[in-house]
């Protein structure tokens, strides 16, 4: 059963990035290339959305956020790795699956680099995770934590930031 | 200057509702890069299924392989092959347009690009521990700070390298 809903959730998710043209290339590389907002406009658009809805969850029904272990070596380092990538390829993991389902057969070459590469990955774990996993390690922090204050106070503030980032978008035409 | 397109705004905020509704239903939240390591698991299991068993990185992946994010990614391909027929923008294409001005039509070109590139963007998303979709959407929309960190690694590394890429170009 809950295969089936991830099934559905998915085809819905894949309806909206293709729909929101997130799928696309030249939006990716459009954004990296500070030439074309439109994946940052949905990305953000989505996180502010979920943001208030996961904290109101979190707040009434005790949902439990699953916070990510901050290590700034894979932080960082694996960021980085992942940006190089992304820009060569064009993708994320989650966009190349929409890409192919639109006809975008050529990025099935980079579903092969993807397994080699999770391949590899498999192989160095164990330096990595004895040597670069270890740098900076603080825990499952989350942002109202580090600075102190509650939550309700970061969420309207961000979504006033991505008010004015967005109408900036809007004039420079992005 | 272009007209203001609300595309991107509304289809990310059905997006967020989207994401909030699979945490109320199934308590699973978006991400779509380990989906890929189970494709691995499998794929190696066929070749070499001790070596699998061995590896201290793929004991992590409990079992079953198929998974709510495996389905979840056989999701968006559906439903993005479905939005694309009923608008007809399906197009076979193996290399995107913009690429194909920068560096001409050789397919084995964008294939070395591509297979190099997608290489780099798996280890980089299993070493941070997530993608675009588990750190961005989800991380970022919790307030992780781990996945602040690394969202703007993204897109720093993405930007420079991007520049560096189409150096000189500046139409799309």
């Amino acid at each position: 059963m809950i295969l089936l809903y991830a099934l559905i959730t998915g085809i819905l998710f894949g309806m909206l990035l293709q729909k929101g043209e997130v799928v696309h290339y030249e939006k990716q590389i459009g954004a990296l290339r500070l030439l074309d907002m439109t994946i940052f406009k949905f990305m953000l658009t989505a996180i502010a959305v979920g943001m208030v809805g996961f904290y109101l969850l979190h707040d009434l029904q005790g949902l439990v956020l699953p916070t990510r272990t901050i290590s700034l070596g894979n932080n960082i380092i694996g960021g980085l790795i992942f940006g190089i990538g992304w820009a060569i390829f064009g993708y994320c993991p989650g966009t190349s699956w929409g890409a192919i389902g639109e006809g975008r057969f050529g990025v099935l070459v980079g579903t092969l680099g993807m397994i080699s590469g999770g391949i590899f990955y498999g192989e160095i774990y164990p330096l990595i995770s004895s040597t670069i996993s270890t740098w900076g390690v603080y825990g499952q922090i989350s942002l109202p934590q580090l600075m102190g204050v509650s939550h309700w106070i970061i969420i309207p503030l961000f979504i006033l930031g991505l008010g004015f980032l967005f109408r900036w978008f809007e004039k420079k035409g992005l | 200057m272009k007209k203001c397109n609300y595309n991107p705004y509304i289809t990310g905020g059905l997006t967020g509702i989207l994401m909030i509704f699979s945490v109320i239903i199934t308590n699973k939240f978006f991400g779509s890069s380990s989906a890929l390591m189970r494709m691995v698991i499998g794929i190696e299991n066929i070749f070499s299924s001790e070596h699998v068993a061995q590896n201290t990185y793929f004991k992590m992946f409990s079992r079953p392989l198929i998974d709510w994010q495996f389905m979840f990614v056989v999701g968006i391909f559906v439903g993005s092959a479905i939005i694309s027929f009923l608008v007809k923008s399906f197009k076979k294409e193996s290399i995107p347009p913009m690429w194909k001005e920068r560096f001409g039509s050789s397919f084995s070109k964008r294939a070395i690009a591509a297979f190099f590139g997608s290489f780099l963007v798996i280890i980089g998303a299993r070493m941070s521990g997530g993608c675009p979709s588990g750190h961005g959407l989800t991380g970022v929309s919790i307030l992780s700070v781990a996945s602040f960190i690394t969202l703007i690694c993204f897109c720093i590394a993405g930007v420079v390298t991007a520049h560096i890429i189409y150096k000189g170009k500046r139409s799309i």
